[in-house]
């Protein structure tokens, strides 16, 4: 079974409508213990970092979710969910989980005519390929809604990039956790693609990115 | 870069579909759902559904609507018309609407803006305005007036400065609807959709008068907008939503085109 984290974090009703639509059984908990049993976890997310963490401290799941990742179950963050993967947030001045090394920041965006937040369709490039991102073309487009952006301290954990202004990392991802800035769960069929591809991930992931070493030596390894 | 917008909204009355022109005569053109289904499967950025049913006691069916075409659309889906409160709001959050237009009863009270956009975040409150042109004088020095109640009761507000006080206020986004274009497609207002984008700084929806592709394209340019409304000139199968943005990606707008 996959579990959505139902945090108080806002509108969840449409992650469960793109799971169902590919037909992954999904259900809300907020319970620590349920996160234990769960086959994969879904962290979604909208609202401000400071009451997301509030509200995953108070409830214990902060602790349940590392517990969970660490134990190799498969997660996928999405917006607020990703951002709070991170070890802080700009936004109220936040510590946040730390389950992958950099920050979140604010855009701050010189020219004029660009607005935060930045809201609507942008294309991602992938730059490492990943069993959740399989299939995502050149020129594909997802829907974005969001004012900060994850800024991890190490490239090997990013898996795409979106323009806005500058290239900014919009999906991260290390072993079996992946998370997204952008909103698959409104982002039509290549959304869906990747609902598709998280449901059949086994939460492997040998990270590509290997800066000094031949190719050869990565397959040898 | 962010791709321009193509927003199709459909006017339901009680659960059906309707089109208004000059927001009178309305005519029933079919099932909300059917047609939401089919614009998405077509390509469209994003849906805008507009209540216009009368009677109170019917509102319940909207959000049966949205609920359904929530279920069957993954695309931002957009829920206006008789929103008054921050549990209007949140009912239609509830049902799946990812974006909640505010516009008559704002007008009324302002503070509605306010109590929404914290409610269920900025980014997911529109201000909806509708907007005549009127001579400029003292009250309305932008020469344009915000009307309520579809179109029919003038407000003395300035539109301009109405803009800027949703802005001010929390509205993530605004609609700006021209009542002497809606319904005539012979263009939007260009001059009130640009001079409201450029001094505004969350994006723009142009609405009201597109009845050819060139209508889109020149509002996305010259109107500085980064969404176009269209309503009618789909609804009735003059054009296809697919076939407006190959129009517009070759004009060389950044539009979004692969679904």
């Amino acid at each position: 079974m996959t579990l959505i984290l139902d945090y108080d974090a806002g509108n969840l009703g449409s992650v469960k409508r793109a799971c169902s639509e590919v037909g992954l059984a999904a259900e809300f908990s907020a319970e620590p213990d349920a996160l234990a049993q769960a086959e994969r976890i879904i962290f979604p997310g909208v609202g401000a970092a400071g009451a997301a963490m509030r509200s995953l401290r108070e409830r214990g799941l902060d602790l349940a979710l590392k517990q969970a990742i660490a134990s190799g179950t498969p997660v996928l963050g999405i917006c607020l969910g990703m951002q709070v993967s991170l070890d802080y947030s700009e936004e109220n001045d936040t510590q946040t989980l730390g389950l992958i090394g950099g920050r979140v920041q604010r855009f701050q965006l010189n020219r004029p005519d660009l607005k935060i937040p930045h809201m609507g369709w942008n294309e991602v490039r992938v730059q490492q390929p990943h069993p959740v991102l399989a299939g995502i073309e050149p020129g594909d487009e997802f829907y974005f809604v969001h004012g900060y952006y994850p800024n991890p301290s190490s490239p090997e954990h990013a898996l795409a990039v979106t323009d806005y202004e500058h290239d900014f990392v919009c999906a991260l991802g290390k072993d079996n956790y992946v998370g997204t800035q952008f909103h698959p769960e409104k982002s039509g069929r290549v959304g869906l693609r990747l609902f598709e591809n998280f449901a059949q991930w086994d939460g492997k992931w040998d990270g590509r990115w290997q800066p000094n070493e031949p190719k050869e030596k990565n397959h040898a390894q | 870069m962010l791709s321009k917008r193509v927003v199709a909204c459909l006017d339901v009355r009680d659960g059906h579909l309707a089109k208004s022109v000059k927001f009178v005569n309305t005519k029933n053109i079919g099932d909300p759902v059917e047609k939401a289904r089919e614009y998405y499967l077509d390509g469209l950025d994003e849906l805008v559904f507009y209540d216009i049913t009368a009677s109170s006691d019917k509102r319940n069916i909207m959000l049966d609507v949205v609920e359904s075409v929530a279920s069957q659309v993954f695309i931002p889906l957009s829920v206006g018309g008789g929103i008054r409160s921050v549990a209007d709001a949140t009912d239609l959050r509830l049902a799946g609407a990812e974006k909640i237009n505010v516009n008559s009863a704002a007008v009324a009270r302002p503070d509605l803006i306010n109590e929404c956009s914290e409610a269920v975040g900025d980014q997911n409150i529109v201000l909806s305005m509708d907007v005549r042109r009127v001579a400029a004088n003292a009250q309305q020095p932008s020469g344009f007036e915000i009307v309520i109640n579809g179109g029919r009761t003038p407000t003395g507000r300035d539109a301009l400065a109405w803009a800027l006080e949703g802005e001010q206020r929390g509205a993530g986004e605004l609609v700006v609807n021209s009542i002497d274009a809606d319904g005539t497609r012979d263009g939007y207002d260009i001059p009130l959709t640009a001079m409201i984008a450029e001094a505004v700084r969350i994006p723009v929806i142009a609405s009201g008068g597109a009845g050819l592709p060139e209508h889109l394209h020149d509002v996305l340019t010259q109107g500085k907008a980064d969404a176009a409304l269209v309503a009618s000139m789909v609804h009735y199968g003059d054009y296809r939503v697919s076939g407006l943005k190959q129009y517009l990606h070759d004009r060389g707008l950044k539009i979004r085109m692969s679904w």
